[in-house]
């Protein structure tokens, strides 16, 4: 029974980490079809700028509190310009370029990125635990957990939250549902699909950013994080199902609880779960658990 | 009629709610030339594309010269001796007129696939001539299919579907997209390409015009159903078929 | 009347060995490895060929190495020829299971989920200390059915070797792209639906040429991990794969002589940028990459042929 609790607090933790990691790259594909290795860049970024803000804000002795919203800033301080440079300068460019193409374009980004990481940080690596610390621990029943390892997992549901309100409720959210759906349809009924694209692949790379942002305090910002995460969130999007954001949950749920499982029980297999998770999904549905219906050709 | 080479029977289909095909029956015997005529949505290439094996049917069973094929992909049924034409022509477009009759007889031929000798044969560039001869496109044969005139594709398409020598063609709108003044010559082509041939064919067309000179036997489809059957004399005469087909009902002024 | 091509083929390689005598022992090094790396780039002109770019050819560049190098420890042996037929066997083999899986899929499922596959194989790697986790281990000097050269000349008989399977690895290729079979790629990159309703499976069709493309990227590993001496799980890495695809782009799948071109110029380059300024290699990578996207989708055999068509 305590194993169990335990392997669904663990499971649950990285399940939220994924979803918010994955969610940037989902939503960017569901809407433009691209599959942006860069993503990956995103990430690595707002962790760098999250650790360089949180290590300025620590040289002098301040409260712990505000440092969250650090986190956040360093977010949408990576995302906003990076997101519109990308998209604006190089990505509007390729659109009518085949899928496969535009993924190798965004991982030609990825590249000059992780040298320009390199030049901009350098090669020791940064740590921001403060504010994981600051938080210390909380207690269930006889467990004891990283508070801020549990804070993630409020996190992710605002954010999912926050994401799903956005594209229920608010006109441009209900727009881009409508790209999503068909891209061609919407630009004849007047949508202006660039300027779509545009918010759509800034606000993918916010959360990309954000994901990195928050891994900051848990991890040493290092040259190289950003590689991991890419296969990862593809593995979970695949799960899902691309262009499905409650897929990327599902995805996440899934992979987050079989990894807590396997390093609890099974600590051999740990890095493989995610890809034995995605193959026997495929196997069942080979294009996802959410996927969208193909239209008929002939 | 003799032994029938197509037997369809309680052929049904149905995506979600929407039902495409009810209870579809039909014998067709060999050295047929049926036409098949509709509205658009009336289940005409839903049928063609279940009997060519690209959908399953929900229900039924189509048999081919004794043998049941309802659950065969296009390969076996192409295998079986069933070729088709498409609406949208399903050519090759980024290769040449040549080129696309070479794959086509590079598979068909038997042993080519598994062979290591060159596509590319004199023995089977003439063969490629030929068959574009008998169509009247081998004067395009050096150009890229992607720019060439709607018509040109279309025989090329049928050409294509004839490589393997079938017994069965089904016909998918082959002069659709096609000017009224052309129809009759492409037409004129296809069937006395494929008469030479003895085949049987089946073909769906919205052209009255074309289907009363061509075909020996009309098949009419509303609604997913058959709603009539017979010479063209009758079933063009046939007041539901004038109703749901020709739509005459709805303009009694116009004749 | 021999076709143009294949008289190429008869007369480059016996050049290509012969220059191996005569070159200097790093322009040997250095060829070598862009053999290895054409190998597998002429496995993915294949697929590229039939519209697939896989992502995850890494796989069979580290499977076809760590193979070999774990039978020769094994059986105690040092022969080039049984790491290659040891090594070789079970690329195919995996890529026979692979392929029917990844036979499926098309377009980006098809380049990530072969990406994927790798990365499951590099975490194994990883994993496994008995192979040497993340140092990996050294390989013995290679010898050749009983021939072992001394010192000096070890370099240079790999270096034959390499550059005799790269001419018939691309003989063999060029003659079955002309084959029926072959030709199917295109149809295939052009009209699936075309080629089942001819009578063609594009499912088989493209399991065959998955299992080409990993024989020869097996191959590429065991000739690369030879020349090194080294293996390690790096050769699966997905960035690996990701050089692989570089080349592909770069050379462009107009002839089989293109993966050797792009092969080269790619090690050229490397050596170049990694000696000089390492830490914009990546930048540099990329840079080209994205060039070569925008201004040059043929590859650089493209520019080739245009040249020709200018001069003409």
């Amino acid at each position: 029974m305590l194993l169990a609790s335990v392997i669904a607090v663990d499971g649950l933790i990285y399940a939220s980490w994924l979803f918010i990691v994955a969610l940037g790259l989902t939503l960017v594909f569901g809407v433009m079809n691209i599959l942006n290795v860069a993503h990956g860049s995103f990430y690595a970024i707002g962790a760098y700028t999250a650790a360089t803000l949180v290590g300025v804000y620590f040289a002098a002795d301040r409260p712990a509190a505000p440092a969250f919203l650090l986190l956040f800033l360093a977010a949408v301080a990576a995302g906003i310009p990076l997101g519109a440079l990308i998209e604006r300068g190089l990505l509007r460019f390729m659109y009518g370029r085949d899928p496969v193409i535009l993924v190798l374009v965004t991982y030609s980004v990825f590249l000059v990125f992780e040298d320009l990481i390199l030049l901009v940080w350098g090669t020791d690596p940064y740590f921001a635990s403060q504010p994981s610390t600051a938080l210390g621990q909380t207690d269930l029943g006889v467990l004891s957990f990283s508070t801020y390892d549990l804070s993630l997992i409020l996190v992710a549901a605002v954010t999912g939250g926050v994401l799903w309100y956005a594209l229920a409720r608010t006109r441009t959210g209900r727009i881009l549902r409508a790209v999503i759906h068909d891209r061609e349809m919407s630009a004849a009924m007047g949508v202006n699909v660039g300027r779509m694209f545009t918010i759509t692949f800034i606000v993918g790379a916010v959360l990309g950013a954000f994901g990195g942002a928050l891994t900051a305090p848990i991890i040493s910002v290092a040259p190289g994080i950003g590689v991991e995460i890419i296969v990862l969130a593809f593995a979970v999007v695949v799960i899902g199902g691309l262009g499905s954001i409650p897929g990327a949950l599902v995805g996440a749920l899934l992979v987050g609880l079989s990894r807590a499982a396997a390093v609890h029980l099974l600590p051999q297999v740990e890095l493989f779960t995610i890809y034995g998770v995605m193959t026997l999904v495929l196997l069942a549905r080979p294009y996802g658990l959410f996927a969208r219906a193909q239209a008929r050709r002939i | 009629m003799s032994e029938p080479i197509l037997v369809v029977e309680g052929l049904e289909k149905s995506f979600g709610g929407v039902a495409a095909a009810r209870d579809i029956n039909l014998r067709l015997g060999e050295g047929e030339v049926v036409g098949v005529i509709g509205a658009n949505g009336a289940g005409k290439t839903t049928f063609v594309n279940m009997v060519t094996g690209y959908l399953k049917p929900s229900a039924g069973t189509i048999r081919f010269r004794g043998r049941d094929i309802t659950r065969l992909g296009p390969r076996e049924v192409t295998g079986a001796g069933i070729c088709r034409s498409f609406q949208v022509p399903q050519v090759f477009g980024s290769m040449s007129v040549h080129d696309n009759v070479m794959i086509a007889l590079g598979i068909a031929e038997k042993g080519a696939l598994a062979s290591w000798r060159p596509l590319e044969t004199g023995e089977r560039a003439r063969r490629a001539t030929a068959l574009l001869e008998r169509y009247g496109i081998a004067s395009s044969a050096g150009r890229e299919v992607r720019l060439l005139p709607q018509g040109v594709r279309k025989l090329l398409d049928v050409a294509m579907a004839t490589v393997s020598d079938p017994e069965l063609l089904m016909l998918d709108e082959p002069t659709s997209g096609i000017s009224t003044e052309e129809k009759n010559d492409i037409m004129d082509r296809l069937m006395s390409a494929l008469r030479a041939g003895r085949k049987t064919v089946l073909f769906v067309e919205h052209d009255m015009a074309v289907v009363a000179r061509y075909a020996g036997r009309v098949l009419a489809f509303y609604d997913g159903r058959i709603i009539a059957d017979g010479p063209p004399s009758t079933v063009l005469a046939d007041a539901d078929v004038r109703r749901h087909v020709v739509g005459e009902a709805l303009h009694p002024h116009a004749a | 009347m021999m076709d143009r091509t294949l008289l190429a083929v008869a007369v480059a390689t016996p050049l290509l060995v012969g220059a191996g005598f005569v070159m200097p022992s790093w322009a040997v090094f250095l060829v070598s490895a862009a053999m290895a790396k054409a190998l597998v780039v002429l496995g993915l002109l294949v697929l590229l060929r039939t519209g697939l770019i896989p992502f995850g050819q890494a796989l069979f560049f580290a499977l076809g190495a760590y193979a070999a190098g774990m039978a020769l420890e094994a059986l105690h042996a040092t022969d080039a020829f049984l790491a290659l037929a040891i090594g070789t066997l079970l690329s195919v083999v995996v890529a026979a299971a692979l392929g029917a899986l990844l036979a499926r899929y098309r377009d980006i499922f098809f380049a990530m989920l072969s990406m994927a596959f790798s990365m499951i194989l590099y975490g194994l790697l990883v994993k496994t200390a008995s192979l040497g986790g993340t140092d990996g281990f050294n390989l013995p000097s290679p010898t050749y059915l009983g021939y072992a050269p001394h010192r000096g000349a070890a370099e240079t008989a790999l270096y034959v070797l390499s550059a005799v399977l790269l001419g018939l690895a691309m003989a063999l290729v060029h003659l079955y792209l002309a084959s029926p079979r072959g030709r199917l790629a295109e149809a295939i990159r052009d009209n699936e639906i075309r080629v089942e309703y001819l009578g063609a499976s594009v499912r088989g069709a493209i399991c065959v040429k998955f299992v080409i493309a990993g024989a020869l990227a097996g191959v590429g590993g065991i000739l690369s991990a030879l020349s090194v001496g080294h293996i390690d799980p790096g050769m699966a890495y997905w960035t690996s794969s990701g050089e692989f695809v570089f080349v592909t782009l770069l050379a462009g799948a107009g002839s089989v002589f293109a993966p050797f071109v792009g092969s080269l110029v790619f090690e050229t380059v490397r050596s170049f940028a990694v000696q000089y300024s390492p830490q914009t290699w990546q930048m540099t990578l990329g840079t080209v990459l994205l060039l070569v996207i925008v201004f040059l989708p043929g590859g650089l055999w493209s520019l080739a042929a245009r040249l020709r068509r200018a001069r003409a």
